[in-house]
């Protein structure tokens, strides 16, 4: 009886003890992770708007400043150059000064390396532990990016007014032509359909000119339709005008190109 | 002078930057809406003792002319009462305001003269808009030919404003049909496209089906009950002259011409097979195409005589099918549901039509010659037989009516439909009629 239980209790002991040493190991295996979610985090941060993290602040302090001494160390010293080599406490002031105008110009230094950054050097940035500045990064990224993107659309805008129509004059005038224009239907399907027309307009619209760009198709042998749709537009013009032109901004429109194209309507 | 030069390639770049591009606007929708057109009749120049038969013939011309146009869906003939100018005036220089005001684009003129028992019909087609006249000719023919006259201007004017041959000069052969439903008397008729001028080819003694045209619209293929025994035959329509086209040892039918006119293609039926044959009407050689122990049938000629479209209950139910014209290479080309039969291509070469049986309603329709781009065009009780007009744009095919057990209702009557499935019409005929086929053009 004593001597089961003390099997017992031994084997028990020798249970206990190996559970204790090999339990942690087992723990251990699946908080082993891969960093490989943390560059699925990173390709989502370019399309997504991920809360600023508080602890990618401290890292990306850390990267700033790190950036900092090596633009500072990497920056053609022209102040020390002017710094007279016996007074001492100049590099300290001059750290000072740089620290200073660093912490200023910190932002924008960074939004300009950002802009300076290869592909290669983006490689060579990743590093799963600096996620976070990574994703800040990106952040500033999408608002260069808007920003870049907002100039060019005020200048196309800009282009727009001063050599073309708005969009909403060139859908009024479309529109009104579209009424206008009988297509045709026996136009051959699998054949050039476009017929370019180009118009010298009065002030108020009405047609002082009408010119067949490709003229020379109207007697070509086998483009016997294009002259049928040829005519089917200047019709159109004719039927259509005084055209739908704006009020101001003669210069703009006085003279006009319509592109008449069937196929799209023919071919369904 | 270096300075001078720099100046003017100055001034040069500062114009050319401040003057504007020019402007390009796509165009790429327009209406489909008929085109307004004014058929001003035709007046009569002469003033001989024939005054009236001539005015009677000036205006009947412009009046099929306008009901040509009409009948098209792609032209709007505009009320003559609205019409200012005279058509004397007219012919020869139209005021453009007078009949731009009452929303005409096309203005048709003409004049008819009788000289030495000639009908001479000259007409003009004007553009009022752009206010020039863009087409003008004259015909010279025997005096009762003037309908086809009229057709044959119909045919000019559609073709000036459409850019598509037209199809008005044309004829249907059809299978006129008489008597209650269970004793029918069937004839072969045949009458212009527009219902006019029917003529009877066969007396009715035997029951007739499936006429078709060769390309030069002269003889005609059909099959006839003759002594009970269904076969194809050969009809030429200036003689009369009929003749069995083979000696197949079985019922032949379901026949077609090939676009030369050079053979004849069709099924025979034998042991409760069916396959297609060919035969050459100048060397009477019978060739075998299909050989499938499936019902194959309906053949019919692509425009370039290089395939054949047929339907076969091959895969289980009957679908359509297409081959080389020597039987070679025969892939199936409908999927949909439902049966498909009769197929025809059109003599544009890019459709096919054909009838569908689905839920118990019949569909004419059309598809591309691989199959896709399925377009029902037309859904009734009971219609099929699609025939193409020669420019490829309208359909003739035939309707039944559901009639009682006894026959009574029942009626058969021919409809044309064009491309877009919108401008149904019915074809008038003198009696019930059936199985159409067009012609190609005459004027050809």
């Amino acid at each position: 009886m004593n001597k089961s239980i003390f099997l017992s209790v031994i084997f028990h002991i020798i249970i206990i003890s190996l559970t204790a040493i090999s339990f942690p190991y087992m723990i251990r295996k699946p908080i082993d992770l891969p960093p490989i979610i943390s560059i699925e985090l990173i390709q989502i941060s370019d399309f997504t708007n991920i809360p600023y993290a508080p602890k990618a602040k401290k890292i990306l302090e850390k990267i700033k400043k790190e950036k900092e001494r090596v633009i500072s160390e990497q920056a053609p010293p022209k102040i020390v150059k002017k710094e007279k080599p016996d007074a001492i406490p100049l590099p300290k002031d001059a750290k000072k000064k740089k620290k200073i105008k660093t912490k200023k110009q910190n932002p924008k230094k960074i939004e300009s390396e950002i802009k300076q950054v290869s592909e290669f050097e983006k490689k060579e940035l990743f590093d799963p532990d600096q996620i976070a500045a990574l994703i800040d990064k990106s952040k500033v990224e999408t608002a260069e990016t808007i920003r870049k993107s907002d100039k060019l659309t005020q200048n196309q805008d800009k282009n727009f007014i001063a050599s073309g129509l708005t969009l909403s004059e060139e859908d009024a005038l479309k529109a009104q032509i579209f009424g206008c224009w009988s297509i045709p239907l026996g136009l051959p399907y699998n054949e050039n359909l476009l017929v370019r027309i180009k118009l010298k307009l009065k002030t108020d619209g009405t047609v002082i000119k009408s010119e067949i760009l490709d003229h020379v198709r109207m007697n070509t042998p086998g483009q016997g339709f294009y002259k049928v749709l040829a005519e089917s537009a200047l019709r159109a013009i004719r039927l259509c005008q005084p055209l739908r032109v704006p009020t101001i901004g003669y210069d703009r429109w006085k003279d006009l190109q319509l592109n008449f194209d069937a196929n799209e309507m023919l071919k369904g | 002078m270096k300075n001078v030069l720099f100046l003017i390639f100055l001034l040069v770049v500062f114009f050319a930057k401040s003057s504007f591009a020019l402007i390009e606007i796509d165009i790429t929708r327009g209406n489909l809406n008929p085109l307004p057109v004014a058929v001003s009749p035709l007046y009569v120049e002469s003033k001989s003792s024939e005054v009236l038969k001539e005015l009677e013939v000036g205006s009947e011309i412009s009046k099929i002319i306008e009901t040509n146009l009409l009948r098209s869906g792609l032209f709007n003939p505009l009320e003559k009462d609205s019409f200012v100018q005279k058509p004397d005036i007219a012919h020869l220089k139209p005021r453009f305001e007078d009949w731009k005001l009452i929303k005409a684009q096309a203005l048709i003129t003409g004049k008819v003269k009788i000289t030495d028992d000639k009908l001479r019909v000259e007409f003009r087609l004007w553009d009022v808009l752009a206010a020039k006249e863009i087409m003008a000719l004259a015909f010279t023919t025997v005096p009762d030919n003037w309908r086809r006259v009229a057709h044959i201007i119909t045919d000019k004017i559609y073709e000036r404003l459409t850019g598509e041959e037209g199809y008005f000069d044309t004829r249907i052969i059809y299978v006129s049909e008489k008597g209650p439903k269970n004793r029918r008397i069937k004839k072969l008729a045949i009458m212009d496209q527009d219902g006019a001028n029917t003529k009877y080819l066969t007396l009715g003694n035997e029951l007739v089906l499936t006429p078709r045209f060769n390309p030069t619209n002269q003889m005609v293929t059909y099959m006839s009950y003759f002594r009970n025994l269904p076969r194809v035959y050969l009809l030429d329509i200036e003689t009369g002259v009929q003749e069995v086209v083979g000696e197949f040892p079985g019922m032949t039918f379901a026949p077609r011409f090939s676009p030369d006119g050079k053979k004849i293609i069709m099924s025979f039926a034998k042991d409760g097979n069916s396959d297609i044959f060919t035969m050459n009407l100048e060397t009477r050689v019978v060739e075998r195409i299909t050989e499938h122990p499936a019902i194959d049938t309906s053949p019919s000629y692509s425009p370039n005589g290089k395939y054949i479209c047929f339907n076969s209950d091959r895969s289980g139910y009957q679908q359509i099918y297409i081959m080389r014209s020597d039987g070679s290479n025969v892939k199936r080309i409908t999927f949909g549901q439902g049966i498909y039969g009769t197929p025809v291509w059109s003599p544009r070469g890019d459709l096919i039509a054909f009838t569908k049986m689905y839920k118990n309603r019949f569909y004419i329709g059309v598809m591309r010659i691989d199959g896709s781009g399925e377009r029902l065009l037309t859904e009734n009780y009971y219609q099929e037989a699609p025939s193409w007009s020669p420019n490829g744009r309208v359909l003739i095919f035939y309707r039944e009516t559901k009639s009682g057990s006894q026959g009574e209702g029942f009626s058969a009557t021919l409809w044309s439909i064009d491309l877009t499935g919108y401008n149904e019409r019915l074809i008038e005929t003198p009696t019930d009629a059936s199985d159409p086929s067009w012609s190609s053009l005459l004027s050809n």
